[in-house]
């Protein structure tokens, strides 16, 4: 996906990706492998399906996003592709490889950043990246220039030598982000990477995720923000109680699921009942009285409302783009109408 | 177990966390067989003539050794490792590395055996420094501190993974290690005080033998019952181990 939205041009000619050298890239047969191949992956808990049989392709450089609520199993999915658990049935390979099987050699190639930070919080930013050099088992001389990189490359510098526990929660984050970092890692594996941060927070890491998929590294997310999918991610797939309910493209996902544009209205039942009940075919969610349905012309539809006398308080009105949260609304949660 | 090299990652983070704190954490060290020595060894010891054959203070100090080593090996695999499990989610963390399963509990336990050496060693060198552990033959007990601390990880590690809570753990110290300290031939000849059918349940008890090995280390004597001491130890130990090993890889890979 192109950077269309909310990064100042700037950034791209930021001398700082200079400083991060492309991930350690090991022979492949064919370069345009999957990274992550999932075929019919399911994980059980007792009597609980926590991951129904997903199929799930995540081709090399691309940012792949896995949206879904609470719960539909995107972590249990990704500790499934890091090896952390094994799943119950199918297979998972990643690099070509069998993380069942070549746990050790797949987790070698990836970073993963966990929802929550597990760092040592009595440690510095320095000393706890030393540590995760060291599950790695880097060689010593290469590890204080890498620390170098990262410590430029997520604006680390400034805070590097203070203990974490008394860093703001945006600069931990950045550090478990460079902490997985660390080996130089193929594919990187984000766990809700800006879950409770504020919004320039989120748009620096936005921006340090972008700059890391033009050195040539794959990236897994999981997010429950829709903006954040929706800009930063090429390819989705939503997960509603173990099972991916749609997958593509934002863009595509939005055409396909509803349509261009939305239009907001705010409607009694009665209401609801009358001006809509002809419009078979417009695909609607709704929310107590406020009503979103989808056209690819809104206004177009707005008019025919209006004509029936049937757009509720004018200035309740909202006609806007329909977006990935619509979407995700009508899969997962909201019960989506598409007329009778 | 599929151990690797990797155990020695977990080995030096703790290593690591340890280098932050060892000035103030290895003070106490001294100060604690210090303090028994001088309180149960010259305090009581000066109503008592003499213990199974010597005074009482030197019939004290190789057992107050081996606790040592117990309860250094003790607490990392009780309160800290849970601590690193559950609450700083460090595992959770290495798992995402190469490390496996089973470097974690191998790292660990070997970095109990070295918190047991701390303090078991530190312990031995005031004991020698007093002139209560006579040389060389004191040297022989060297060995047994970490045998000890392998025996008292193993049965910690294999607590702690089957505790919910915890708060579960004052029952391991208070109904669990304390016991051991008092009725383990630390402070008194359990042979002398207990009548044959008791003697034999008193050999269950995992203290009485590196009491046992590391006493007659100092008399610089041999007896036929170490072998059945060491044999005990290790025993215990690898299946222990072995069933922490089980457990570990299915909690954390869960």
């Amino acid at each position: 996906m192109n950077e269309k939205v909310g990064t100042p041009e700037i950034l791209y000619a930021d001398p700082r990706q200079m400083t991060l050298p492309s991930p350690r890239r090991s022979v492949e047969p064919d370069p345009s492998a999957p990274i992550i191949a999932c075929e019919g992956v399911a994980k059980r808990y007792g009597a609980q399906l926590a991951v129904d049989h997903i199929d799930l392709v995540v081709p090399p450089g691309a940012c792949f996003g896995l949206l879904g609520p609470n719960g539909a199993g995107k972590t249990t999915t990704l500790r499934m592709i890091y090896g952390a658990t094994q799943p119950s049935a199918g297979t998972i390979r990643v690099f070509g490889l069998d993380v069942v099987q070549e746990t050790r050699s797949v987790r070698m190639r990836l970073g993963v950043t966990l929802q929550e930070n597990a760092l040592n919080e009595v440690l510095s930013a320095v000393e706890n990246l030393r540590i995760f050099a060291r599950y790695h088992r880097l060689p010593r001389a290469d590890v204080e220039r890498r620390i170098e990189e990262l410590l430029d490359f997520l604006e680390l510098r400034s805070h590097a030598t203070l203990p974490v526990r008394a860093l703001s929660g945006g600069f931990q984050r950045r550090l478990a982000i460079a902490v997985s970092l660390i080996h130089r890692p193929e594919l990187l594996i984000l766990d809700e990477p800006t879950t409770g941060l504020d919004p320039a927070v989120r748009l620096a890491l936005w921006d340090r995720i972008r700059a890391l998929r033009r050195n040539g590294t794959t990236v897994l997310l999981t997010t429950h923000y829709m903006d954040e999918a929706q800009r930063l991610c090429d390819q989705l797939a939503i997960l509603s109680a173990g099972r991916i309910v749609a997958e593509g493209a934002p863009g595509a996902l939005i055409r396909e699921h509803l349509a261009l544009q939305a239009l907001e209205l705010d409607l009694g039942l009665a209401e609801q009942t009358k001006a809509l009940g002809e419009l078979h075919d417009v695909r609607r969610l709704r929310s107590g009285s406020r009503v979103v349905l989808f056209a690819d012309d809104a206004t177009a539809l707005l008019e025919t409302l209006r004509q029936r006398g049937g757009i509720g308080d004018p200035s309740a009105v909202v006609v806007r783009p329909a977006n990935l949260e619509d979407v995700f609304l009508a899969l997962t949660g909201t019960a989506l109408e598409a007329g009778a | 177990m599929s151990v690797s090299r990797y155990a020695l990652s977990v080995w030096s983070r703790n290593l690591a966390l340890y280098r932050r704190t060892w000035k103030l954490n290895i003070l106490p060290n001294f100060f604690e067989p210090l303090l028994y020595l001088v309180s149960i060894g010259i305090g009581v010891g000066a109503y008592v003539t003499e213990m199974a054959g010597m005074s009482y203070v030197a019939f004290l100090a190789p057992g107050l050794v081996a606790v040592a080593a117990m309860n250094g090996a003790s607490f990392e695999v009780t309160y800290n490792a849970f601590v690193r499990m559950n609450f700083e989610k460090t595992y959770a963390a290495m798992l995402t590395t190469p490390i496996q399963p089973d470097d974690v509990l191998a790292g660990e336990i070997l970095w109990a055996v070295t918190r047991s050496c701390i303090y078991g060693g530190c312990f031995w060198i005031v004991v020698s420094a007093v002139g209560l552990a006579p040389l060389p033959a004191a040297l022989l007990a060297l060995p047994l501190i970490p045998l000890t601390g392998l025996l008292f990880a193993a049965l910690g590690i294999a607590f702690s993974l089957r505790i919910p809570s915890i708060d579960l753990f004052s029952f391991y110290f208070t109904l669990f290690l304390t016991p051991l300290f008092l009725f383990s031939d630390v402070f008194f000849p359990l042979q002398e005080r207990l009548s044959g059918a008791w003697l034999w349940v008193a050999e269950a008890l995992p203290l009485l033998h590196p009491v046992r090995l590391i006493r007659h280390a100092f008399r610089g004597e041999w007896a036929p019952v170490l072998v059945w001491d060491l044999a005990y130890i290790l025993v215990l130990s690898a299946a222990l181990l072995a069933l922490a090993a089980r457990v570990t890889r299915r909690r954390l890979a869960a």
